[in-house]
């Protein structure tokens, strides 16, 4: 029984990643710039697609067609031969096997500048409106990005495969000096949470350490004096959309091996980020970060089999139910401030 | 300000626009309905005939859509006597012409099902009112398709249901104006046991993920009879909610339940994540009670298996039918369809391609669009030549009663499109069963409804 | 509160006269088919009511398909159980939605801002994934309820009333298909429009607005504002109910995905659209997404060429090949852009755009007010 406990709460905590990491981004936007930021999760989505971009890039092939060969359906056999793949040579396979995580590298500027147009473009006209247009302007600005995405990559799943070498599963029980294949959990999971940790800490040190981050939070907590001051906080909140972009752009790339990315994978995140930061406290980054990991964790427990003997379907509404709760009994969430969102 | 006039002018080109392209595209359907010359729905009167295509372009099922329109499109242009034209030479019996139905050009018009029942029930009031569908045919799930045909029994349209695979679409929910091709969860469920048998033993330990859903459920109680009767034990049957994307947590509690055989009754993107998650999950690597532990999909498709790339490999399921049989209807089919699209036709592909056909040829030979007229012509209707091999219309349930393929993931894939082995054929009087066991009542043919 | 005035009669009567005719002068437009009308008339109702909550108190619900959807599964159980007569089912409908509303309403508004709009969403998400899964015998999942042959219909059975066929609902034995279905929902759209002006002009409908503008304030001067809100949230949710109800009177099927969060969101997108807080706003704003939901969807390149055949080869081509993206599966971008459009530059909605236009012409000749404005107020609240 302990070991499916384990299990259990180890699945708990990379969902939790998961979860903590997107509803990051959407508290960094709400912190600092009071913009309740419903596009988030089409940043996500926009995100993940850069990996798709970058691997399409990758695996761009030569057609010829070879009159003396016939396909199964007795037309001219295509054949395909790599394109770019070859430019890098030796290299080349490893890239493309290790696409993903490679990426990366262009992810961050893609999404750096997306955030950046995207709030001069139209968000900082949105700060002084009530936050009910925020959601809504916000919210077609998902649905354009969305149809986009379709209208270029179809509707349909595009899978990223993992790199072959972080697939299957570590034995961590082994590790932890239990018998062998006990505890076993896939590497790439492991790797998600890892990294979701780094980029939460990174964050949170960002804001903490620096001189930036320090203005950033003394702008969060009085604008306008910090404005007097002669401090170009403006800019600095451009900044922090851009960052929250990025946050929001590299949880997409690295979810993309669990789940192959289509059009709709930012919306079904947002409504459950939306849950997640609003049971932490709008605008409280560790209540983001700790309510993240707290549904995932639930969530893990509540579709056990033995959980659900108890309570039928309880793992189809744990995180909502436990939402309802929390509002009822602490009014602004686990670490929400007065007087935020209420009105 | 400038742009007081922006919003106004914006939507004025946009009516105009619109009355532009309705005027030529959707208005001759109307002022042709207006002739109210008709004793049944949409009798077509001028000389085209329009068939409703209900798909899911979007959605979990979206990638069987896509497929199935491409079928449908290449179905009426062979029924038009287009292109090379398919199947028509091969169905026996055939009344069919290759000059459209009735001497009647055929048409379509398609809508969008989102995969959801709702979206296709309005999608198919919306093609029978405004565009004069004379047949309603496709979808990609169950519950499309018994809302579907329910609608369609109100409204006195004939139901050509696409890739549909619950006991319920001809069982419990089945009705008089709805017909299926496609096999179901209980034919799976017999066919594919002896194979399993075979190839794991009787002495197994089976645990199943389940879509939480009527198709979910019937092909879980399906699969757990026929197993069950082979001598394996059931863990556990776990529902999962239908795309719940992440099924991590309903993987880790399998690990160490002491079952050696997970069961996976999911279905397209569903089916595509399970299946990848729990390969990831080391599924596949692992030992269970001194056995090789294994994942059964009862029921997969080609485009399924292309989207599970590597884990697919190797693992047992079923299939309605499969574009590498041998024979010549299959043989011409896929070479109609790959010439066209440059890839084969999936099992969905083959079974909406075939219910076109199958209409446009009852058509002809009751001589009439007249729907119990047309109804009468398929009921007990058999035929070969479609690649199933010989087929039986059950007169009692609207089921095609037909052989069903156990296929397994191929190990060694030589191109993209061959992922998916043909293991063993099940003949169709092994699969047939009592029309009664699954309940439901068809209903009347006549007095024929009316639509608006 | 005596007569209406002379305002708001005018405003009444042409409101009538619009829907009644829809049949007529929607012609060009393609949409004068029955489902499509019917449409019409359901959402319209659906954000009438949603707009008593929304646009007169600023509480943003995000769950209001729960009470569209609980209305449509009380009908359809309404004609399995008791009768396939619609006024039975209606009544039932919004009896029983307006007790679901009642049960969510007391509990979410303890709650204001987004924390309400949150606990609305749990609700209407809880419900949603149970009507899925567990209580598939009540919802039968999925798929849907229907109506079959076999069903109990104890009130008709009792009456010696048995239908032949397959089951469909009637009104005192009329059916209720086609046009006749148009004009059954029409009726219920003017009743409930009325019904919404009569409230917004009432006392109550002054004391909501103060409650939007300012409820802490009218906490101080000794107002309990909660039965105030609490009345209109279960108002609007009996109008969902209302209206799903109708829903499922002119196609009698219940699924599940009607209580989605899309489901919800798109109320809230159509009463935004068409201006918050404007009796006719809401209504525009179901007709026009309905619109575009079920005729732009349906244009394809066949169509495109045609209209664009004027122009020389080539460039005709270019033209299809842009604005295909925009039609047919791509209905939902244009949607998306004309939103953010919409919602930057009129921040009022469709309502605040005319409200400036006829601004504009009136202006030499008096105050800028306007008639179909009955609301000052055009603003959506947080």
């Amino acid at each position: 029984m302990i070991d499916v406990i384990f299990l259990q709460f180890l699945n708990g905590l990379d969902k939790g990643a998961a979860y903590a990491l997107i509803a990051l981004g959407l508290t960094l936007v709400f912190g600092t710039l009071g913009v309740v930021n419903f596009a988030h999760g089409a940043l996500f989505m926009l995100g993940a697609f850069c990996a798709v971009l970058f691997r399409q890039f990758l695996t761009l092939e030569t057609v010829t067609v070879d009159p003396s060969q016939l396909s199964p359906w007795g037309t001219p056999l295509e054949v395909r031969a790599p394109l770019v793949q070859a430019w890098f040579g030796d290299w080349g396979a490893v890239l493309v096997n290790y696409s993903v995580p490679a990426s990366i590298i262009i992810t961050i500027p893609i999404m750096l500048l997306i955030g950046i147009a995207l709030e001069r473009g139209i968000i900082k006209h949105f700060y002084k409106r009530p936050h009910a247009e925020q959601i809504l302007v916000t919210f077609g600005l998902a649905i354009v990005a969305q149809e986009l995405i379709k209208a270029f990559f179809g509707p349909n799943p595009i899978p990223q495969p993992m790199p072959t070498d972080l697939r299957g599963a570590a034995d961590i029980g082994a590790w932890l000096g239990m018998p062998a294949n006990v505890i076993t959990y896939p590497i790439w999971r492991l790797i998600y949470f890892l990294f979701s940790a780094v980029i939460i800490g990174g964050v949170f040190a960002f804001l903490q350490f620096t001189t930036f981050g320090m203005v950033v939070r003394a702008g969060m907590a009085d604008r306008e004096t910090v404005g007097l001051l002669g401090i170009n906080i403006d800019r600095r909140f451009t900044i922090m959309f851009g960052l929250a972009a990025v946050v929001a752009g590299l949880a997409g790339v690295m979810y993309t091996p669990l789940l192959p990315p289509n059009y709709h994978i930012g919306m079904d995140f947002l409504v459950l980020s939306f849950v997640v930061v609003v049971v932490g406290g709008m605008g409280s980054l560790p209540g983001a970060v700790a309510a993240g990991f707290l549904l995932g964790i639930l969530q893990s427990f509540a579709s056990m089999t033995q959980v659900k003997a108890l309570i039928p379907g309880i793992d189809q509404i744990i995180i909502y139910l436990v939402a309802v709760v929390i509002l009822l009994v602490l009014p602004r969430g686990l670490f929400g401030r007065r007087g935020v969102m209420e009105a | 300000m400038t742009l007081l006039k922006r919003g106004p002018s914006r939507r004025r080109v946009l009516q105009t626009g619109l009355a532009g392209i309705i005027a030529t595209g959707v208005a001759p359907a109307i002022f042709t309905r207006g002739a109210w010359a008709q004793e049944f729905c949409n009798n077509p009167t001028g000389d085209t005939v329009t068939f409703g295509l209900n798909l899911p372009l979007t959605g979990a099922y979206a990638e069987e859509g896509a497929d199935e329109q491409k079928a449908y499109e290449l179905a009426v242009q062979h029924l038009n006597g287009e292109g090379d034209g398919g199947l028509l030479p091969m169905l026996k019996p055939s009344a069919l012409k290759g000059n459209g139905i009735l001497g009647k050009k055929v048409a379509f018009v398609t809508s969008d099902s989102q995969t959801k029942a709702d979206v296709a029930r309005a999608g198919a009031t919306r093609m029978i009112e405004r565009d004069g569908a004379i047949m309603v045919t496709g979808g990609s799930s169950s519950a499309e398709a018994i809302a579907v045909q329910g609608l369609c029994q109100e409204m006195g349209v004939i139901f050509m249901a696409g890739l549909t695979h619950s006991n319920d679409t001809t069982g419990k929910d089945k009705r008089r104006y709805g017909f299926r091709h496609f096999f179901n969860a209980y034919q799976s469920g017999v066919g594919l046991a002896p194979v399993l048998a075979q190839e794991y033993g009787t002495d197994r330990r089976a645990y199943h993920l389940t879509a939480d859903y009527t198709w979910g459920w019937t092909q879980e109680e399906s699969i757990k009879n026929a197993t069950e009767a082979l001598g394996w034990q059931t863990v556990q049957a776990v529902r999962t909610p239908l795309g719940a994307a992440d099924f991590s947590q309903y993987l880790t509690p399998i690990l160490n339940s002491g079952a050696d055989v997970l069961i996976l009754n999911h279905y397209g993107t569903d089916m595509v994540n399970s299946l990848t998650q729990a390969v990831q999950f080391g599924m596949r690597d692992r030992q269970a009670n001194g056995k090789d532990f294994q994942i059964v999909t009862p029921l997969i498709s080609e485009l399924m298996a292309k989207g599970a790339g590597e884990s697919v490999k190797g693992i047992f399921g079923t299939s309605n039918w499969h574009w590498n049989l041998q024979d010549a209807g299959t043989q011409a089919f896929t070479k109609s369809f790959g010439a066209k699209y440059g890839s084969p036709p999936s099992q969905a592909a083959h079974t909406a391609y075939v219910q076109a056909l199958l209409y446009a040829d009852a058509v002809e030979r009751a001589g009439t669009f007249y729907p119990p007229a047309v109804i009468a012509a398929l009921e007990g209707f058999e035929f070969d030549g479609m690649g199933n091999g010989p087929t039986l219309y059950r007169a009692e349930d609207h089921q095609c009663i037909k052989n069903v393929l156990v296929v397994q993931g191929n190990e060694s894939p030589t191109s993209e499109f061959d992922v998916l082995n043909i293991v063993q054929e099940i003949p169709r009087e092994d699969v047939a069963y009592d029309p009664a066991m699954f309940g439901g009542d068809l209903g009347p043919a006549e007095p024929v409804p009316m639509c608006a | 509160m005596g007569v209406m005035s002379r305002k708001d009669l005018l405003l009444f009567l042409g409101f009538t006269v619009t829907v009644l005719a829809m049949p007529i002068w929607l012609q060009p437009f393609g949409a004068a088919y029955p489902d499509l009308l019917q449409r019409f008339m359901i959402f319209g109702i659906f954000a009438v009511g949603f707009n008593i909550l929304f646009g007169l108190t600023g509480y943003l619900s995000f769950g209001h398909a729960a009470f569209f959807g609980v209305g449509s599964y009380a009908a359809v159980w309404s004609f399995k159980l008791l009768s396939l007569d619609a006024i039975p089912a209606m009544l039932f409908a919004i009896v029983v939605s307006g007790a679901f509303a009642l049960a969510i309403g007391y509990v979410s508004l303890r709650r204001s801002g987004i924390y309400f709009s949150i606990l609305t969403l749990a609700f209407a998400q809880m419900s949603y994934n149970l009507a899925y899964s567990v209580l598939t015998p009540i919802t039968n999942g999925e798929t849907g309820l229907q109506l079959t042959l076999s069903d109990p219909r104890h009130l008709d059975a009792a009456i010696g009333q048995a239908a032949g066929g397959q089951p469909i609902p009637t009104l005192l034995g009329q059916s209720l298909g086609g046009f006749a279905g148009f004009y059954f929902c029409a009726g219920f759209l003017i009743l409930a429009f009325f019904i919404a002006q009569r409230i917004t002009g009432s006392p109550f409908g002054m004391m909501l607005k103060g409650i939007k503008s300012n409820q802490t304030r009218m906490n101080y001067t000794g107002f309990n504002t909660k039965p105030y809100t609490l009345a209109a949230f279960v108002i609007s949710g009996m109008y969902a109910g209302l209206a799903g109800a109708l829903l499922a009177v002119t196609d009698p099927l219940a699924g599940a995905e009607r209580m989605q969060w899309t489901a919800s969101g798109e109320v809230v997108l159509m009463t935004i659209l068409g201006g918050a807080g404007t009796l006719v706003g809401p209504v525009i704003g179901a007709w026009l997404i309905k619109y575009f939901e079920n005729i732009f969807s349906a244009i394809n390149e066949g169509m495109l060429h045609r209209f664009f055949d004027f122009l020389p080869d080539g460039v005709d081509s270019a033209f299809v090949a842009v604005t295909r993206k925009f039609v047919g599966e791509g209905w939902f971008l244009t949607l998306g852009l004309v939103f953010v459009l919409i919602v930057v530059f009129l921040p009022g909605g469709i309502m605040e755009g005319v409200r400036r236009i006829a601004g504009l012409f009136s202006r030499s000749r008096r105050a800028p007010t306007v008639p179909g404005q009955a609301v000052r107020q055009p603003q959506p609240a947080e």
